[in-house]
């Protein structure tokens, strides 16, 4: 490795010595939109360069789809008629891929701390806003990106995406993928560890997962599960997704997609809200 | 030149619970200074530099730099400030201009103004020709330099270095300090540093230390040794310290005190008083040092223990 030699501060590179007068002036006044952008550029900057991150996060679903959708194959009869398990569980497939690559983005906080980034984005003018849109926006688009990968394998099992409901889908993956990576993020604003974080994600993101509709269909389900999944708000997302694979006019089951949109939206807002107040709360263990 | 400074610290008070980590700390730094706070693992130095740094809040007293309070006015405090973590605060899979484009971001630098900011740092501190490469692959006092680098992205007027040479070998150390002097020289920057280095302590135009919250002393690292006076003699005993300290203190009018078993004293004229020691006790004494008076010295005088112990004792900054 070429190390520079000793006394590499030269005096001449240093040149003009600006006047004292001119120390006076500040930096610009930092711009909230800069500053989060900043933040969500670095996000998937960085989460792209991690190539295992990426992978695991498209793999463990695809695994989890190709196996589990293959193995039930027809034995499980869904509510929809003519309907494989594999095509069943697409949708939850993707909102797999979203929970995961939203969890991996979130661990990115918690190492953020643990490297000292997170003090250096403190300790800088920019507001904590910024801080927390920066960081679950990028999240967001890692996740959403990531679902949209998938969208491509769905006609190979016999699932037709109607193009023109592309922008819908991608709609509701983003909303869907805001909330979870806000919940993620509340988490793992406060937990210090990566080990803490897994199993919040154990015990909290994978039921969540596999109650919304995603594994299951709500009909079947004994009546306790079916009031989980009612008040589960991811089950509005995989309805909505659902809804928009269907051919026009086909009843999926469950909610409006009305009532699927305003309950998905509402709990990302929830979840910016308290991921946002969790962020403004600095406690002395807060700063690593 | 305003005549405020650039900080002002007033019956600083910080508690964890029921320990108190600060407590009634004043002291004032001046424009264009380079002033360290001195004082082992534990003394408070790292809560210090944090209330600096608009990251804790203090229980009571009063903290400004620049005149603005740290904590009414946080973003102003902030942007006058450059920031350097003991712990490295680099995003290691960017490279290292990218990392200084995001701190720059945050600053609000945008453009051709950031582009220049970023040459010209990377320039003065030898880095242009890593510049692409990743954080990962740079060594030990590459990275602190990228940290420097960093902490002046925004031209601060204060710049905090939390215990700077930490974990730096000492070419890197030397460099550091050459180029911290050279922003002073050129830019008038005030620079305030923590550590726990006798010798790097030194190197400041004046210093502050604490220990176990409490502020013990202050001045130019001349001054400070200059209140010792003369030279410090230090014994070694192996039959009883007790016994030699009580014996000097009778035979000589002195009053010695015992660290870790050693017997030491100051005296204007330490030199010649030893020999007078060696026909006096002959047989209790082992051995001899007479020294200038060093950092270390003051801060025993000032605590009654040596420097290094209370950094065993506790590890919380």
């Amino acid at each position: 490795m070429a190390n520079p030699p000793t006394g590499v501060i030269h005096e001449q590179a240093a040149a003009t010595p600006r006047a004292s007068a001119e120390r006076v002036t500040l930096a610009p006044e930092p711009s909230f939109l800069l500053s989060a952008a900043t933040l969500w550029w670095r996000e998937v900057r960085t989460f792209y360069r991690q190539r295992s991150r990426v992978i695991g996060g498209l793999a463990t679903p695809l695994v989890f789809w190709l196996l589990l959708g293959s193995g039930f194959g027809t034995s499980l009869r869904t509510s929809s008629a003519g309907e494989n398990y594999l095509q069943f569980f697409y949708p939850g497939t993707v909102a797999l891929v979203v929970l995961f690559t939203a969890i991996f983005a979130n661990i990115s906080i918690i190492e953020d701390r643990r490297e000292g980034f997170l003090l250096s984005v403190l300790v800088a003018p920019a507001s904590r806003w910024a801080l927390v849109l920066g960081k679950i926006v990028g999240a967001t688009s890692i996740g959403a990106l990531q679902g949209l990968l998938f969208l491509p394998l769905a006609p190979l099992m016999g699932i037709s995406v109607p193009i023109e409901r592309i922008p819908l889908i991608l709609a509701v993956l983003l909303v869907m993928s805001f909330g979870l990576t806000g919940l993620g993020f509340f988490f793992a604003w406060w937990l210090n560890s990566v080990q803490g974080f897994h199993s919040v994600m154990n015990i909290v993101l994978m039921p969540m997962w596999m109650l919304s509709g995603a594994v299951f269909p709500a009909d079947g389900a004994a009546s306790w599960v079916r009031w989980v999944m009612v008040v589960n708000p991811l089950t509005y997302g995989i309805t909505a997704f659902r809804y928009y694979l269907a051919p026009a006019g086909m009843d999926v089951g469950g909610p409006s997609i009305v009532t699927c949109w305003a309950v998905t939206v509402a709990f990302a807002v929830l979840t910016l809200g308290a991921s946002f107040y969790q962020a403004n709360r600095s406690s002395p263990e807060s700063l690593g | 030149m305003s005549t405020i400074p650039a900080v002002e610290v007033q019956d600083l008070v910080f508690r964890y619970g029921d320990r108190t980590a600060l407590d009634k700390v004043s002291f004032s730094v001046d424009r264009g200074e380079i002033f360290g706070l001195l004082g082992p693992n534990g003394c408070g130095k790292t809560t210090l530099f944090r209330i600096l740094a608009t990251l804790l809040k203090p229980d009571t007293g009063v903290a400004r730099v620049m005149g603005l309070d740290v904590v009414r006015e946080p973003r102003a405090v902030r942007r006058r400030i450059g920031v350097v973590f003991q712990n490295q605060s680099l995003d290691r899979k960017l490279t290292a201009s990218e990392n200084l484009v995001h701190q720059g971001h945050l600053y609000g630098l945008r453009g051709a103004l950031l582009r220049s900011r970023i040459d010209s740092l990377l320039e003065r501190l030898g880095l242009s020709d890593r510049r692409d490469d990743k954080v990962d692959s740079l060594s030990g006092g590459l990275r602190r330099r990228v940290e420097l680098a960093k902490g002046l992205i925004h031209q601060p007027e204060l710049l905090l270095l939390d215990e700077p040479s930490t974990g730096v070998d000492p070419r890197a150390r030397l460099d550091f300090w050459e180029y911290l002097q050279l922003l002073r020289r050129q830019e008038g920057i005030t620079v305030l540093l923590t550590t726990h280095l006798l010798e790097e302590a030194d190197k400041c135009d004046r210093l502050a230390i604490l220990d176990q919250g409490s502020l013990v002393a202050d001045g130019t690292p001349g001054s400070l040794k200059e209140q010792i006076g003369g030279d410090v003699v230090v014994l070694l005993t192996s039959p009883n310290s007790d016994r030699l300290s009580g014996d000097i203190s009778k035979q000589f009018g002195l009053d010695p005190t015992i660290i870790n078993g050693a017997v030491r004293f100051e005296h204007p004229k330490g030199a010649e008083l030893v020999a007078q020691l060696m026909q006096a006790l002959p047989e209790q004494i082992d051995s001899v040092t007479v020294s200038h008076p060093n950092l270390e010295d003051v801060f025993i005088r000032m605590t009654g223990r040596q420097f290094g112990e209370t950094a065993a004792a506790s590890d919380q900054g």
